[in-house]
């Protein structure tokens, strides 16, 4: 365990000091085994949630025969309690645009999609002429990269990448079966890398200061910033830069309002952390985080919190597979039948005991993470489930 | 290339590309699976079939997950024991448990997988949506979605096998449900009614709409005549409902337990297949002339068959503008329908009014189209009633008949006459064997030139197959033909019936007759048969259609007496006035939504 004091950082939120077109123009003069290995030895890892290496990912598609790769961003940002992606959209584009085309350049992906939620829908105008400020500049320093957005349609599921690519296929948005990975067998086929926001933000960062300067950031487990969307029982809540590496405690201590119980980590796919583990728990060590955190004082019921999380799933997963489907179904009968005193307190157990099988029996990352939040509020809180 | 690995213990080598299923299969190891069918790609949707891969935390859908060098697989360890049953309680909990009332019970794989696995009811609270509505708009399919797995094989069936797409998925989470478009119901939208999404369904959800309550109150009514027709198929597929090996040819017992069950008349549909050879052969060979002699544009070649309901739907929805190339016969079943409420009840003396003319047919699109409002040519309803292979083994099984003890009994006459040429009908492009077989005599006075009168090339589950006849040695009436190569091609399943027909539009098509059937395999695949369906299932039903061929004394359609009889008795002559009135029809454009 490397615990860091929780340090404000000012890396990917920061004003253009360094024009990122430099960036760009500045790195792809270098050699592509060069930079992707500059990629690997920052330790970057995906910014999304699910945290897979940056570099190793650029790799294994750079090693693909495609005659034609892409480079889809994931601005698909619908995990609860997570807004980091759009107020990087607004304010430094050009760093996400400039690590897509650093990829696809690596790559050798010559066309770039920003997937964007529906709900985003009212940047798309200033987005729309931040990426002709780009095309131009691609053209003008002869690198044969485009970009485009792409409108999502809506659900939460959509944000995982094989679901998304099915969604930009016009096909219903549901994950498939992997193998094949996106990096082999992506968008219409074609090798593809999928990255969220922040991950090609930080790729840009990595490439403008060197893994050596990145790395010196975070922990052993997670280099590097992170943005954290901060909401909840929070004097100050909003995005906020942070190195990775704090104890939850002392980010309750610069975060909370005096009274926190607990604190959701990782939005409502991550885990709950309650009082007593706040001291031992670094934010970034085992287990990633998208930066969703949500701070519970002492005022809120941990049932209905749950309960929210569990009506949130219970819409939202795709439907196809059974553990999610149904299981998320019977985790919020469950509760309440717990609650109303229809089922022992005992069947909680049984719950927990489903939320597993669901993490490991489920299709994709939405139906394997519900157990997260589900154990660790009914483990933690289990009298707020009962009484 | 292959890939070598291991699987409880036991090393197995299999091509690469293959699933762990598929490897487990190969040495015997059973793994349980739902949504997976062999004749649909993978879908990993239910997770029935998870494994554990060592090294790896999560288990794997082994029906998804392709096989790697020197992977260890389990199959059976508590840990996928206890997620297994969970999985199955699951899709317990959201389903209509009322078995006993159901009519896939003892059938479906759900229940065989609840009592394999000691499902208990109790282990989770039922998420059944409550007030499901049945659809039952359609003459032929219901749909009930409390008895829906959400498997997708129905939608992957349609999509896949069909090209019909009437069935997709909507809503999502617990909203998600099989539905058709816009929800309408099933009469409404551009379903074919093939019934493939029943034979893929593996509950109650999707089930033929039964009729066999009024068949009984017909038997039960001395007013009533019963007569039955039994399809060419049927017989290759009746004996696994009541318990015997696929590919047992069952007609002589079918006849008798018809009789037992007090049907008045036991009636061969085979008749009307052969005289749909002598209308639809005459067909051709006036359209032939039509085009290569006199010029007429008007007249579209190639031509189509007409005999499978399923395929008739999907060009009136899908391509009708190219009504004109389908045969104008009707099929069989129709055919027959109409001389059973006229010449048969001439000869009989019966009122037509009085008649109950049921059909016994591997298919659920036959109920669809006895419905037809043009399939009234005999002044009445022409066929009351069609039944499939599966209400037919439920109503022996009712009767309370030992099907396998019973002896054999002819078919009744008239109209009870067989012939080899009709049996194959059952079998995907037997309708093109059996009228090469007439045809080619017809035109040259010679048998057709192929070793036991067996035309192989057009036999087989290929999707689309092909072949060539060079016409020689015509007789006076058929000169124009001499030296003519007739090509046909034969189609079954519609995404091939569908190729053909883009070639049609593409103006590329090289064929003068086409066979088509809507089923994959023909009728013996067809969607009214018994459950399961697969190739090798197939495959056994066609070889029994083969050696009932084989084993008749007559195989081919104009030798069959009772043909002979009817046209000098009552039709005068192919394409007469008689027959254009009976056995012939027409078709009309259908939404395409």
């Amino acid at each position: 365990m490397t615990k860091k004091q929780l340090k404000r950082v000012d890396i990917i939120l920061s004003p253009y000091s360094v024009s990122p077109y430099q960036v760009l123009i500045n790195t792809v003069k270098r050699s592509k085994d060069e930079v992707i290995k500059e990629m690997i030895n920052s330790g970057l890892r995906g910014r999304g949630g699910a945290g897979f290496p940056t570099g190793l990912k650029w790799k294994l598609a750079s090693e693909q025969i495609s005659d034609e790769k892409y480079i889809i961003c994931n601005a698909d940002e619908g995990e609860p309690g997570t807004f980091k992606d759009r107020k990087i959209l607004s304010e430094v584009p050009r760093k996400v645009f400039s690590g897509m085309a650093i990829a696809g350049w690596a790559t050798n992906s010559t066309k770039g999609v920003v997937y964007l939620r529906r709900e985003y829908k009212y940047m798309v105008a200033d987005l729309e002429k931040e990426i002709e400020v780009f095309n131009n500049k691609a053209k003008e320093i002869g690198l044969d990269f485009s970009i485009n957005i792409f409108l999502g349609a809506g659900a939460y599921v959509c944000g995982e990448e094989t679901a998304l690519i099915e969604s930009m296929e016009g096909k219903r948005g549901e994950p498939r079966n992997k193998p094949p990975y996106p990096i082999q067998n992506g968008f219409k086929g074609k090798p593809t890398i999928v990255g969220n926001v922040e991950t090609f933000a930080s790729a840009s960062m990595v490439c403008r200061y060197g893994a050596d300067e990145y790395v010196k950031f975070g922990t052993n487990d997670q280099h590097g910033s992170k943005l954290f969307s901060i909401s909840g029982d929070s004097p100050k809540e909003g995005v906020h830069e942070l190195e990775l590496g704090m104890s939850i405690e002392d980010f309750v201590h610069e975060f909370g309002d005096g009274d926190t119980k607990a604190v959701q980590v990782g939005g409502v796919a991550g885990f709950c952390v309650p009082r007593k583990h706040f001291k031992t728990t670094i934010i970034g060590e085992g287990q990633t985080t998208g930066g969703a955190t949500m701070i519970f004082n002492s005022t809120r019921s941990m049932y209905h919190v749950l309960h929210n999380y569990l009506d949130f799933f219970v819409e939202e997963s795709c439907g196809q597979c059974t553990p999610c489907r149904v299981g998320t179904q019977q985790l919020l009968k469950g509760i309440e039948a717990v609650k109303l005193g229809e089922k022992e307190p005992e069947y909680l157990e049984q719950l927990i005991k489903l939320s597993q099988t669901m993490k490991v029996a489920s299709k994709c990352g939405l139906g394997q993470s519900v157990a997260n939040s589900f154990a660790s509020i009914v483990t933690n809180f289990k009298e707020e489930m009962i009484y | 290339m292959s890939v070598n690995l291991k699987i409880d213990g036991i090393n197995v080598s299999v091509e690469k590309g293959s699933t762990i299923l598929d490897a487990a299969k190969k040495i015997n190891i059973k793994i349980p699976t739902l949504c997976h069918h062999e004749d649909l790609c993978v879908a990993g949707n239910c997770r029935v079939c998870i494994v554990e891969v060592e090294g790896k935390n999560k288990l794997e859908a082994s029906c998804a997950t392709p096989a790697e060098e020197g992977m260890i697989i389990k199959t059976n360890t508590p840990k996928i024991r206890n997620a297994r049953k969970d999985i199955i309680s699951l899709l317990v909990s959201e389903h209509n448990t009322q078995c006993t009332t159901c009519y896939r019970s003892t059938n479906c794989e759900l229940q065989a997988l609840s009592s394999e696995h000691n499902i208990d009811h109790e282990r989770f609270l039922s998420v059944l949506k409550p007030h499901t509505k049945i659809d039952k708009s359609s003459w032929s399919i219901e749909k009930d979605d409390s008895k829906c797995v959400r498997c997708q094989r129905c939608v992957r069936t349609c999509a896949e096998l069909q090209h019909v797409n009437a069935l997709t998925v909507s809503g999502k989470g617990k909203e998600m449900k099989i539905s058709t478009f816009l929800n309408l119901p099933f009469s409404d939208v551009v379903c074919t009614n093939c019934g493939q999404c029943i034979t893929h369904c593996p509950t109650g959800a999707l089930t033929e709409r039964r009729y066999f309550d009024e068949v009984w109150e017909a038997i039960g009514d001395p007013t009533k005549h019963v007569v039955v027709n039994t399809a060419p198929s049927v017989r290759v597929a009746l004996g696994e409902m009541l318990g015997m090996p696929v590919g047992t040819r069952v007609t002589g017992k079918m006849v008798t337990a018809l009789k037992k069950m007090g049907i008045d008349a036991v009636l061969d549909t085979d008749f009307t297949a052969d005289l749909t050879i002598i209308e639809e052969g005459h067909e051709l060979l006036t359209r032939l002339k039509s085009v290569l002699v006199d010029g007429d544009t008007s007249v579209k070649l190639p031509m189509m068959t007409s005999c499978s309901p399923g395929w008739v739907k999907f060009i009136e929805h899908m391509y009708p503008e190219y009504l004109g190339h389908l045969s104008s016969c009707k099929s069989p079943q129709q055919m027959f329908g109409a001389l059973t409420k006229t010449y048969y009840a001439e000869k009989n003396n019966i009122n037509p009014k009085d008649i109950v003319s049921i059909a016994i047919m591997p298919c659920a699109a036959k109920k669809f189209e006895a419905n037809r409002p043009e399939m009234r040519d005999s002044g009445y309803q022409d066929i009351d009633a069609g039944l499939t292979t599966r209400e037919l083994g439920h109503m022996i099984k009712q009767a309370g008949l030992n099907f396998a003890e019973l002896e054999d009994t002819k078919y009744d006459s008239f109209m009870g006459d067989s012939t080899g040429a009709a049996v194959i009908f059952g079998a995907t492009g037997g309708v093109m064997e059996a009228a090469l077989r007439t045809a080619y005599e017809v035109v040259t006075g010679r048998e057709v030139p192929f070793k036991n009168l067996n035309i192989l090339p057009v036999r087989g589950l290929e999707g689309i197959k092909e072949a060539t006849i060079k016409i020689e040695g015509c007789l006076p009436a058929w000169s124009f033909l001499e030296g003519a190569e007739l090509k046909i091609a034969v189609a079954h399943g519609l995404i091939n019936a569908r190729q053909i027909m883009d070639m049609i539009v593409a103006g590329e098509c090289p064929y003068h007759f086409i066979e088509v059937m809507a089923c994959p395999g023909g009728c013996i695949g067809g969607g009214g048969q018994p459950i399961p369906t697969n190739n090798e299932i197939r495959l056994k039903r066609i070889k029994a259609i083969y050696d009932e061929d084989e084993g008749m004394p007559i195989r081919k359609s104009h030798e069959n007496p009772e043909v002979t009889k009817i046209y000098a008795d009552f039709l005068e002559k192919p394409l007469g006035h008689t027959s254009h009135k009976l056995l012939h029809t027409k078709y009309r454009k259908r939404n395409r939504y």
